[in-house]
């Protein structure tokens, strides 16, 4: 029986290696050409530095032509950004006025205006309806704009460093005299900023708006942390930039995304512009729009928003598309136009998928924000990427944690305001106050703490010796840990450098060792297997693209080591726990509210506990990139198990299998290609965290984006980026070609 | 009765693919199978014409797959016919741009959906009023239209609930609430009861009995229940593979079955609802007369069947002009009942 069982597989593999179709043997021809090729040519082995096509440079000069000398006409493209910036301040000027600045009166104007316009516009809807209300408004912010126009000059003239067109005298000043009579009123010279009372608690009450008690004392909880470790004056310097982007980001993507829904022609060219913005990490986004737009609050701005649009764009078509066609076509019945069928039928049916894309857009916008730390952005980041370059871990545990907890109340209020949105059910008749009880509440506190604020210094901002905790607890802090890691490094040193010396460097070494044409020969078998011929071209196209015009190849092969060998650890992690999360709900629980909290954090966050064990080095980077990517391989594995159908496990239980037997030979090979979709999602994420591990080291592209910031060398950092992009692209089609096929052999939609 | 017709399809086509109408051009409007099967086109709806009449219920019927549906999308030009002419109410639908569609369409047609294609975000009353809405009506004639409508269909005291808290029954009374509201000329109903139970379905039917009692209008009905069509139509028509196959009365359809497929449908239908005496009555034979036991031709013959099984002899049979018209013997009205064999 076994001797025929081998003569079986003998035959099995000599047929296979004779059959030209086989996978094996296309394998080995083209390793075995590979092989030869850079055995004879020396460009076949590594490619030449002088054979790669300069984008790099030319990329470069085309930023320094548009930065120094480049015009449109009137003015120079300097001219034009910096107006675009001054644009982009203003409503960041605003927020930060708000949460930690504090403003003199007349910069408060546009503030008071606006509220205005809206409690006017709110007051006309409710007499005479919404075209009237629209009136309303455009006639008073248009009146004061106009008023206005004199200063708005000024004001951009100041920033292009030109003479103004319009001298401020030339002011009307109806606009100025809200202003005026603050002025008047007030003893000091400046307004003061939202005392942090009132912040904490108005997330109280908004947080037991949507989620109830326990939603509310995390928020407080969460938010107070902030104010009593002395960080909040950073906090809300980020939370600002925040609080601005979020808007930004959510309306273009909302708009793109409609657009794409109703022109095709707009979905071909956005959906791939979507693609490669997806698979490209954070830190590339940084160094086009530094070159443009310099350092500081605004180029952060920018990057952020550009960089958190596209997942709302991506939920905005998945809303749309998923609307049941029943409900569609009975707007469509009921005589809707085009647009009160997308505002009134389509988007309020898919409001829970919005709402989660919006929830994913702050997530982005907190997780860049803190990112732009490296261009100049103020804030927790900027705190906590000095702590961390000092070695100051007590420092950067305690900012670390409240970027976390802020994170988590953020993540958490939209969350619950997703599912509390879209949860309809009518409600007894109630009196005014018990309808409106959130809103009182929260205006009754409003005038409270900005009331007492006025008495008490510390509502409006704890002193340094009320604090909790202060920077000497900080020090102390800085002092147990670095103890305690100088207590471990004994211990952790020698397994950091075995592992590094033994496995880490020489499975390295041995990639590097691999001629590209091994590589480029061996991925376009991969994908002919799995895609034919149009992915073949694909993935050829973007290997080459990477080998000639990013123009370091050991980079890339760098960075595929990282990701690799991280992608190893996570799928034996996170596979195997998944599989026990899907056996048992007890540890489901347990285990989805620790992936929850892990994808709360911003990536930034994950540097921490990697330089606290392993300071620098590779096995540091690797230990980073893990707990940030293991996540969806935990996520789709359980999905995947939990995806099968009742009938089919019940079938194999009664057609006799062990436990064992049902997991390996059914429900392991029915959700392979969920899961796999996981891996997918774990290389996407390994390959954007390896990026932001070029702060600890590693010579890899994300190492050249990091190094093309300080120097503004666009070209430089757009390349690499899109070398990491082009990676994750090929990984995602063969992948994702593959799930497909298989799932339509096992029949699964 | 041409005068009366509302809706009138002649030469339908729909089909999806590539390029419809290129494909359609190119096989000279009639494309065969095999055309259909080379160039991986899907003909939903093949040459279908067929008249709807002011104040009948007109069903659709087939399988699914067989293009009822997609035919109906087609009436309301939800999806638009790759070529042929529909007119509604003289004249040509398929001329009408989006602005003159959406106007028909706020006025003339309401549609129920087998889903309901509620709005989950709105309440009962607000549903209903939706199509008010989206008209530009101002809100207190829009919700006391709405309000008479929800009352109309027995919601009273609901009109706040939202649809995720209402049965299916009650959120196909809400869809039919909210297609009356226009009060539109012509009402399609697209397999509106298909969703619900089986008891609930047949309470619906009645339901709608009821209402069409009241407000007398014209029909489209899609289903792909032989009983419900014969139940609730004034004439169906069977939809094969995008074809119309036969059009007909039910009792026609029942009596005279155009195919083997037709007659598939037909052979479980409840004949004794379906086929009247007329249909089915002899030749009088001289001997009988128009007594006081005879019955009607309309009878359906269910309701005499136990007073011709019980008589020894033929009953007779007289018109609506109360003249003897023929006579029903014992022998026939079992064939009726229970043949399957033509009469």
């Amino acid at each position: 029986m076994s001797a025929l069982a081998t003569d079986h597989a003998v035959t099995g593999l000599k047929d296979r290696l004779l059959d030209p179709q086989s996978t094996l043997l296309q394998a080995l021809v083209v390793v075995a050409v590979g092989v030869v090729l850079a055995l004879v040519f020396d460009w076949a082995r590594v490619w030449p530095t002088e054979w790669v096509i300069p984008i790099k440079v030319w990329i470069s000069d085309t930023f320094t032509y548009l930065d120094k000398q480049a015009t449109l006409g009137l003015f120079t493209v300097k001219q034009a950004t910096r107006t675009i910036a001054w644009f982009l301040k203003q409503p960041l000027l605003w927020s930060e006025y708000l949460l930690w600045k504090g403003a003199r009166p007349h910069q408060l104007l546009p503030i008071f205006w606006m509220s205005a316009a809206a409690i006017a516009g709110i007051v006309a809807y409710q007499l005479r309806g919404p075209r009237i209300a629209a009136i309303v408004v455009m006639v008073t912010l248009g009146v004061v704009l106009v008023d206005s126009v004199p200063l708005i000059f000024a004001s951009i003239a100041k920033a292009l460093r030109v003479e103004p067109i319009l001298a401020p005298e030339a002011l009307i000043g109806i606009s100025q005299w809200p202003a005026d009579a603050l002025k008047a009123m007030m003893s000091k010279s400046k307004v003061r900023y939202v005392p942090w009372v009132t912040i904490v608690l108005g997330f109280g009450i908004l947080g037991h708006w949507v989620g109830g008690w326990r939603l509310a004392l995390t928020s407080v909880l969460c938010m107070g942390y902030l104010a009593v470790t002395g960080l909040w004056r950073e906090s809300m310097k980020t939370f600002s930039l925040v609080l601005v982007a979020v808007p930004f980001s959510a309306l273009i993507g909302l708009w793109l995304g409609v657009w794409v829904t109703r022109s095709q022609r707009a979905a071909r060219i956005i959906t791939p512009i979507f693609d490669l913005m997806q698979a490209t990490p954070h830190l590339a986004y940084l160094v086009p729009v530094v070159v443009m737009f310099g350092a500081g609050q605004v180029p952060a701005l920018i990057a952020t928003v550009i960089f958190a649009m596209p997942p709302m764009a991506r939920c905005t078509i998945l809303a749309i598309q998923t609307v049941p066609s029943d409900i569609s076509e009975a707007g469509r019945m009921s005589g809707c136009t085009p647009r009160q069928l997308l505002w009134k039928v389509q988007l309020p049916a898919s409001q829970r998928t919005l709402l989660l894309g919006l929830n994913q857009v702050i997530m982005q916008t907190l997780a860049m924000v803190v990112i732009c730390s490296l261009v100049g952005a103020q804030g927790l980041g900027h705190k906590l990427l000095f702590s961390l370059q000092q070695l100051k871990l007590g420092f950067a545990t305690m900012q670390g944690a409240a970027i976390v907890l802020m994170a988590i109340v953020l993540d958490r209020i939209t969350q619950a305001y997703a599912n509390r949105a879209s949860d309809y059910s009518h409600l007894e008749p109630k009196t005014f106050v018990q309808r409106h009880a959130h809103v009182l509440l929260f205006t009754a506190m409003v005038a409270i703490t900005i009331l007492a604020s006025f008495y008490f210094r510390d509502v409006s901002m704890l002193s340094k010796k009320h604090l909790l905790v202060n920077s000497k607890d900080a020090l102390e802090l800085d002092k147990v840990i670095k103890a305690y890691t100088f207590a471990m490094i004994d211990f952790i040193r020698p397994i950091r450098d075995f592992i590094t010396i033994y496995m880490l460097i020489p499975l390295r070494d041995f990639y590097h060792l691999i001629p590209w044409t091994v590589t480029g020969g061996v991925l376009a078998v991969l994908s002919y297997r799995m895609g034919g011929w149009s992915l073949t071209a694909l993935t050829s196209s973007l290997l080459v693209f990477v080998i000639l015009t990013v123009g370091n190849w050991q980079f890339a092969i760098t960075t595929f080591y990282f990701v690799s060998t991280a992608l190893i650890i996570c799928v034996v992690i996170g596979v195997p726990l998944g599989i026990w999360a899907a056996r048992s709900d007890r540890v489901a629980k347990i285990v989805m509210s620790g992936c929850d909290i892990l994808q709360t954090f911003p990536s930034f966050i994950y540097l921490l506990p990697a330089i606290m064990l392993f300071r620098v080095g590779e096995l540091a980077i690797i230990t980073a990139i893990v707990p940030y990517a293991t996540v969806p391989a935990i996520r789709y594995t359980y999905l995947g198990l939990k995806r099968i159908p009742a009938v089919t496990l019940e079938a194999a239980i009664a057609n006799g299998c062990t436990p064992w037997q049902k997991l390996w030979k059914v429900e392991l090979p029915v959700a392979v290609p969920e899961i796999m979709l996981g891996v997918n999602q774990t290389i996407m994420m390994g390959l954007a965290m390896t990026a932001i591990t070029a702060l600890i080291g590693g010579q890899d592209l994300g190492q050249e984006i990091y190094r093309a910031l300080p120097t503004s060398d666009a070209g430089r950092g757009v390349m690499a980026g899109l070398g990491i992009a082009s990676l994750g692209i090929i990984f995602d089609r063969l992948i994702g070609a593959w799930a497909d096929q298989r799932k339509k052999e096992l029949g699964i939609e | 009765m041409t005068d009366d017709v509302q809706i009138s399809c002649r030469n339908v086509w729909k089909v999806f693919g590539p390029d419809p109408a290129g494909f359609m051009a190119r096989h000279g409007g009639a494309p065969s199978a095999e055309a259909f099967q080379s160039e991986g086109c899907i003909g939903a709806v093949q040459d279908v014409s067929f008249d709807v009449h002011a104040g009948e219920i007109l069903i659709i019927m087939g399988l699914s797959g067989s293009g009822k549906s997609t035919m109906i999308r087609c009436i309301t030009r939800l999806n638009d016919p790759t070529t042929g002419t529909i007119m509604f109410e003289g004249s040509d639908l398929l001329a009408a741009n989006d602005a003159e569609m959406i106007e028909i369409r706020r006025h003339k047609m309401g549609m129920v959906f087998q889903n309901f294609g509620l709005l989950p975000h709105r309440d009962v009353l607000s549903n209903v009023a939706f199509p008010l809405e989206v008209q530009g009506i101002d809100l207190a004639t829009r919700i006391a239209k709405a309000q008479e409508m929800v009352d109309l269909v027995g919601l009273g005291g609901r009109e706040n609930y939202f649809p995720r808290e209402l049965s299916g029954g009650q959120q196909q009374r809400v869809g039919i609430a909210r297609s009356l509201a226009v009060e539109p000329d012509v009402w399609f109903l697209d397999e509106p009861f298909s969703a619900l139970d089986p008891l609930i379905r047949s309470e619906m039917q009645d339901e709608f009995i009821r209402l069409q009692r009241m407000l007398k209008k014209t029909i489209v009905f899609i289903t792909h229940d032989f009983e419900e069509a014969t139940k609730l139509a004034d004439r169906i028509g069977i939809m094969k593979d995008g074809r119309m196959v036969q059009l007909s009365t039910p009792e026609e359809m029942v009596l005279h079955p155009a195919d083997d497929y037709v007659a598939e449908f037909a052979r479980n239908a409840p004949r004794d609802r379906i086929v009247s005496v007329g249909a089915v009555m002899e030749k009088p034979n001289g001997r009988s007369k128009a007594t006081a036991n005879a019955i009607s031709t309309k009878s359906k013959i269910g309701e005499v069947a136990e007073q011709v099984l019980t008589s020894a002899k033929p009953v007779p049979v007289v018109g609506t002009d109360g003249k003897l018209a023929g006579q029903l013997s014992r022998e026939r009205i079992t064939k009726a009942l229970f043949g399957n064999e033509e009469l």
